[in-house]
């Protein structure tokens, strides 16, 4: 193995977010939120949402610690899903789940066909299966707030 | 029956304990296609081709169920298994085998004296001490004990270094305390504690002690009786044995006055629907058919460990971890966790602002194994305000070639994050 690969984990686009991530911090008027929990490394993210009565989601933010990975990838993905609706995130969590395992996820139904653009960054991942979690952790709190279930999620 | 032999190229000289690498065959490969640097023995060592035989023999000549049988491989069975605990008596100079009890690992032996020895005799109001840098495994368990009987459970301070607060803990020692549980090594900050001190001043106050030992004993030369400790808890798996074999050492007196940890098989003399009486000991703490086979595999370890001799060890590993913290005190940017007087075989850093985590990620890539996260000690990240910390952990195969690799390996982190 190369650097190379550790160059396509840690590319410049997700060190940027890991550093300065984008919508961090709490909301007001928050309708839907989750906690994602992954112990194996001590990950801890609470997504926050505010979905108006037409199910678009008006703003999203998130706070908590984890390693580069989870913290830009909830900060690509607060970035991605302000202004769709739920239906469309969710497509989005699927495409995401596809993208990084290999499996789409029932959860969104067959139409997910959606352009990844910048979420592609992700895929370096991919490579490294112990890290798949991590990148995984805020797409399942964002699955978790729009399902309204309360309890925390945890990648184990 | 299986004789073990002694087939380490270790001898007693500092400068062959280098060699032993060549003792353990999982060092012996490429990760990443990197030769693997293993750094993580403080969560689980790797075996030498002597424990792995012995356990492999032992499977393919000898097994048979232990105390049961009148046939020659239940003989063979049960001389292997006792053998074994002889070692452990002499490893540890115990009393008597009737003090050395198998058990699963660390964990089931703090649980078997917090249920066994510390419940029956605690009651709403009563206190247990610990520290604020125990494992997990000596804090839960006392805190199902609490909820069970309404007992308080009393943290004794760490100071910046990872050091525990002496002054403060002794102050603690009132006569509402029924034990005093404490790590002999930290693990995640590798801070030796005291335990003899304390121990004796725990005593003067009529209060029994347990320590932890789990990473102790594969570092340093414990002596049970020197120590006085009442209990002592250790697993086999962070000393070159199998996993899921472990040691509750115990003074005899006590273990004489505790009820069974559990029901079942071999701790029984004579079982009727009216009553049963209980087998002696140890086997009174042994319910069920045991981990034969691993019990002969801690047996072998021990043989290793003391064939090296642990004066040895100590020396070999202490200028290894000297090695290490100065190497690593080197870099600019590495903060170093856990800096006590006096310590083993671990140092927990953070590097930069790099996630413990990614570090991870990047040194195996590079072949070099290291631990991130909170190390199953998530109180003492709380205390230094960090989520998990990168632990190299080091056992006599380390050497300062592994050093260096870590070194290059953290600067190639760097570069990248640049």
């Amino acid at each position: 193995m190369t650097q190379d690969e550790l160059r396509e984990l840690y590319r410049e686009l997700i060190l940027d977010h890991a550093r300065s991530p984008r919508h961090f911090g709490k909301l007001n008027n928050v309708s839907h939120m989750a906690e994602g929990i992954n112990p194996l490394c001590g990950d801890k993210l609470k997504l926050y949402f505010r979905i108006g009565e037409n199910k678009v989601i008006e703003d999203a933010t998130f706070e908590g610690s984890g390693c580069a990975i989870s913290v830009a990838s909830a900060s690509l993905l607060t970035d991605t899903v302000i202004g769709l609706t739920t239906c469309q995130a969710m497509d989005y969590f699927s495409a995401i789940s596809e993208l990084l395992v290999g499996t789409r996820s029932d959860a969104a139904g067959d139409k997910a066909d959606v352009d990844l653009g910048k979420l592609k960054a992700l895929q370096g991942v991919r490579e490294f299966p112990a890290r798949v979690k991590c990148a995984t952790l805020a797409w399942h709190g964002l699955h978790s707030a729009i399902q309204q279930r309360n309890a925390p999620v945890s990648t184990e | 029956m299986n004789q073990l032999s002694n087939n380490s190229t270790c001898s007693d000289s500092t400068t062959s304990i280098a060699e032993c690498r060549a003792d353990f065959p999982a060092l012996d490969q490429k990760i990443n296609d990197h030769p693997l640097v293993y750094l993580d023995s403080a969560a689980s060592s790797q075996q030498p081709s002597s424990v792995i035989d012995a356990v492999s023999s032992y499977q393919k000549h000898d097994h048979a169920n232990v105390h049961r049988g009148v046939h020659t491989l239940s003989h063979r069975a049960t001389e292997a298994y006792e053998g074994a605990r002889d070692k452990i008596v002499s490893f540890i100079n115990a009393n008597s085998r009737r003090e050395v009890v198998f058990t699963s690992g660390t964990t089931q032996a703090i649980n078997l004296v917090a249920q066994s020895f510390c419940r029956p005799r605690m009651r709403a109001g009563d206190k247990i001490v610990i520290t604020h840098l125990e494992h997990h495994s000596n804090i839960v368990p006392w805190q199902l004990l609490c909820e069970q009987t309404g007992a308080e459970l009393t943290v004794a301070p760490i100071d910046e270094k990872g050091q525990v607060e002496i002054l403060p803990l002794l102050a603690m020692l009132d006569e509402n305390v029924r034990l005093l549980a404490i790590a002999h090594v930290s693990n995640a900050l590798g801070s030796v504690l005291p335990v003899k001190s304390l121990i004796s001043e725990a005593h003067s106050r009529g209060i029994p002690v347990l320590v932890d030992g789990a990473q102790a004993v594969p570092h340093l030369a414990v002596d049970v009786q020197d120590l006085d400790c009442d209990f002592y808890a250790f697993s086999g798996h962070k000393m070159f044995g199998p996993t899921g074999i472990g040691i509750l050492y115990a003074k005899e007196a006590l273990l004489e006055k505790m009820p069974p940890y559990q029901g079942g098989g071999d701790m029984i003399l004579e079982v009727s629907f009216g009553g049963t009486t209980f087998n002696d000991l140890p086997y009174k703490f042994e319910a069920g058919t045991p981990n034969i086979s691993g019990a002969v595999g801690l047996g072998a370890a021990v043989d290793y460990l003391q064939n090296i001799g642990m004066a040895n060890v100590t020396r070999h590993e202490q200028e290894t971890l000297n090695y290490m913290t100065s190497r690593l005190a080197d870099l600019d940017d590495v903060r170093m966790i856990g800096t006590a007087d006096e310590k083993a075989s671990v140092q927990s850093f953070m590097l930069g602002d790099i996630h413990p985590h990614d570090l991870g990620t990047i040194l195996d890539h590079q072949g070099v194994a290291i631990r991130t996260g909170h190390h199953c000690a998530m109180p003492v990240m709380d205390f230094f305000g960090i989520p998990g910390t990168a632990r190299a952990s080091l056992a006599i195969y380390n050497g300062k070639s592994d050093i260096d690799r870590l070194v290059q390996a953290l600067q190639t982190a760097r570069t990248i994050f640049g």
